[in-house]
């Protein structure tokens, strides 16, 4: 019985991940290749409209520029590569710990950050590499920081999972699921009472939306009319557990029951763009709202984890094929003539080489000092001491 | 290292023995099997022996991120070894609750740094459950398990050793197993805070539990190359503590070094320290030779790179131990 269900739902579960990439509905003649924008606005649909739990919907026809969508194919790119030079580093044991990888949901960092400034917050959980680059992060750091070596953006302390970048706003980075939720409405707490018209979105995923201290923090983001924006990335697998396994309801952006919610095509980085902008301007007008962002994520759980004992080969090459993001930017390029298929490949190259530059730069930083081990616990000085068994102060002076 | 770094659990339990068997001193017939496939097996005859027993935690249902489950969903259904979604506090609420209507509920926690959210539950309901309803209800049957320690690349939040918080709530027995150990196929019964002296020894007496035990144990050798004879004492239940051991022990050489991975400020050592203290200041002619030695991790968060400084390792030990024979 348990083993009919399992085939009828993550049939129904196929279904619904491999939506695939609709046709534009016209193409335009432009003439040439190349990114000279005119400034021209273009407006493409999304894959899909949005659905809306007691809000209406945005409109699904999302304007954006020619640079736009390069950028946009450039950053995932880079973001893509960057996994995947990750994973490489992992198995050659030059990362150690455990590494997350976000392949797949690219779409949501970047198009969250084409909709909202620096000076807005985003707070995540682990899965942080490519949010942190979405930031304004550099390559450089990110290497570091996964190797442990003191130009990291936590100066090596952190590791994969604890990125941050203060001057950004990226709040991390951290590693109890759920945890990270409460503390970006107390930021959004904090941006409501500077009266900067800034906001914050707190990310977390499928398996953490069952988390006590998520509907703590709701309610209290609600009653006080917080401007904070939480956002599922649905990649419908809590670790090994699918989505319908672990929630009675599935549908993410409705669990908020008085605090509206809206559900996002996460492989649409127009949608994505066009939710936030949407959420951001909400949220500084009436408070919470829930986006539910419908994602996935190639590689497993984390670098332990195959990713195959919980789903099939074909569900991961199925999505891969029908609503990657990059892909699906791609072609809207090439349809609109905004550039031409060998330009977007020497692109490609070109972010490879940026990859490997950055991973040799990195290899070069040393470790931090052993010294580091003791600071930022306390003030200077307190809680460094070790006794020995003579009872004699001793400090302790490490290799 | 992987076998020491991951072979290691503890639970948390008001009951933890099967229900049939007798209780013994130490089964002598059995084989070397490791944590994983002894947890194993103690759950497959658990659920076997009661039909109301029940194991669920988050992904178990496949195995588990150790493979302490494997097999059990297979055997004995879905009904009685299921996953549960991502909430520490909601399972350990929940785990109390079975075990308030009689069942034998073995909650897991999938690794100890996770138990914080359950911290309520657990000391705030678990522990009161009988105290406060005057006998009418227990959860006796409750059994968390989670495993913990440090692996090498776990970092912050897959490394932590909590015991210090649990061992200071009255109404919890804590306790610990060895990573490989000889153990019986068949149902046995060990007594709880009963310590074991792994090996005997007259100069110095080095208390742990868990892991911690393989690093000693290779502390005592090099020791022993100087021509110290240490004393090795597995612990095995933390609270209750099994006092009179440690006592006997420290009685006969004088000396007590204690170590473990949590750090060394409020960590479990220094309970054992100040009770031993206590016991063995002065008494009958025989007095302690020497401070207790605690020979623990450093008073940081637990580190990403730095782990291999912050660990008690086998040279920090051995270290104290010459400090402590020569003091």
């Amino acid at each position: 019985m348990a083993v009919s269900r399992l085939a009828s739902s993550s049939s129904s579960l196929s279904k619904l991940l491999l939506r695939p990439l609709p046709a534009p509905p016209f193409s335009r003649s432009f003439s040439a290749i190349a990114s000279d924008d005119d400034g021209t606005v273009l407006t493409i649909e999304t894959s899909v409209p949005f659905t809306g739990h007691k809000i209406d919907p945005p409109s699904r026809s999302v304007d954006t520029t020619r640079n736009e969508l390069l950028s946009f194919f450039h950053d995932m790119s880079v973001m893509r590569r960057m996994e995947i030079a990750a994973d490489s580093l992992y198995k050659a044991k030059l990362i150690r710990g455990f590494c997350h990888l976000y392949d797949g949901q690219e779409a949501v960092a970047i198009g969250m950050e084409a909709a909202i400034t620096k000076r807005d917050s985003i707070i995540t959980a682990y899965r942080d590499h490519c949010t942190f680059l979405g930031r304004g992060g550099t390559l450089v750091e990110v290497f570091s920081e996964l190797m442990g070596r003191r130009s990291g953006c936590s100066k090596g302390k952190g590791g994969s999972m604890h990125f941050y970048k203060k001057e950004a706003g990226f709040y991390g980075g951290h590693g109890i699921v759920g945890a990270q939720i409460p503390l970006g409405c107390g930021l959004a707490f904090a941006q409501k009472y500077s009266k900067d018209e800034t906001v914050t979105f707190a990310l977390y995923g499928d398996g953490a939306a069952n988390q006590g201290q998520l509907f703590e923090a709701l309610n209290m983001s609600a009653l006080w009319d917080l401007p904070v924006i939480l956002v599922c990335e649905n990649n419908h697998y809590g670790m090994g557990t699918a989505e319908w396994r672990a929630s009675k309801s599935p549908a993410y952006y409705k669990r908020g029951d008085y605090v509206p919610g809206l559900k996002v095509d996460g492989m649409d980085v127009l949608a994505v763009k066009q939710a936030c902008k949407f959420a951001k301007e909400h949220a500084l007008k009436n408070g919470p709202i829930i986006l539910e962002m419908d994602t996935y994520r190639y590689h497993g759980h984390s670098m332990s984890d195959p990713g195959s004992t919980y789903r099939t080969r074909d569900e991961i090459s199925g999505v891969r094929q029908e609503r990657d993001p990059i892909e699906r930017v791609r072609k809207l390029i090439l349809t609109y003539e905004i550039s031409s298929a060998s330009e977007l490949k020497d692109i490609e190259k070109g972010i490879r080489k940026e990859v490997d530059e950055a991973i040799r730069q990195a290899k070069e930083s040393p470790m931090p000092d052993p010294s580091e081990l003791f600071t930022n616990v306390y003030v200077k000085g307190f809680g460094v001491e070790a006794f020995g068994a003579d009872r004699k102060e001793v400090k302790a002076v490490l290799p | 290292m992987a076998l020491r770094g991951l072979g290691r659990r503890i639970s948390i339990g008001k009951r933890c023995f099967s229900s049939a068997s007798e209780v013994e001193k130490r089964p002598r017939d059995g084989k070397q099997i490791n944590l994983f496939s002894a947890i194993n097996q103690a759950l497959h005859i658990a659920l076997e022996t009661d039909s109301r027993a029940y194991v669920f935690g988050e992904d178990v249902g496949f195995g588990g991120v150790f493979r302490c489950t494997t097999g059990l969903a297979d055997r004995f259904g879905r009904n009685r070894v299921f996953n549960t979604p991502l909430c520490e506090q909601g399972i350990a609420g929940f785990a109390i609750g079975l075990a308030a209507m009689g069942n034998r509920a073995i909650a897991e926690i999938q690794f100890a740094d996770y138990i914080y959210p359950a911290f309520d539950q657990i000391v705030n309901e678990a522990a009161k459950f009988r105290y406060r309803s005057g006998n009418q209800f227990n959860c006796g049957g409750l059994t968390i398990r989670s495993p913990y320690g440090a692996v090498g690349h776990g970092g912050h939040y897959h490394s932590q050793s909590p015991e210090a918080f649990f061992c200071h709530v009255p109404g919890l027995k804590w306790l610990y197993r060895l990573a490989v150990e000889e153990v019986p196929e068949r149902d046995y019964m060990l007594p709880l805070s009963q310590a074991e002296v792994i090996r005997q020894g007259s100069d110095i007496t080095l208390v742990g539990w868990g892991a911690q035990l393989s690093v000693l144990e290779r502390a005592c050798d090099e020791a022993a190359k100087d021509g110290i004879s240490c004393e090795l004492i597995d612990l095995r239940t933390l609270i209750p503590w099994d006092k009179e051991t440690v006592e006997a022990s420290v009685r006969k050489t004088g000396r007590l070094l204690v170590s473990h991975e949590a750090p060394v400020t409020g960590g479990f050592g220094a309970e054992i320290s100040a009770s031993i203290a206590e016991r063995c200041f002065l008494r009958h002619g025989l007095q302690l030779e020497a401070p207790v030695a605690r020979i623990c991790g450093l008073d940081t968060p637990f580190p990403l790179v730095y782990e291999p400084f912050y660990m008690p390792t086998k040279n920090k030990v051995l270290d104290a131990i010459k400090a402590t024979v020569n003091y």
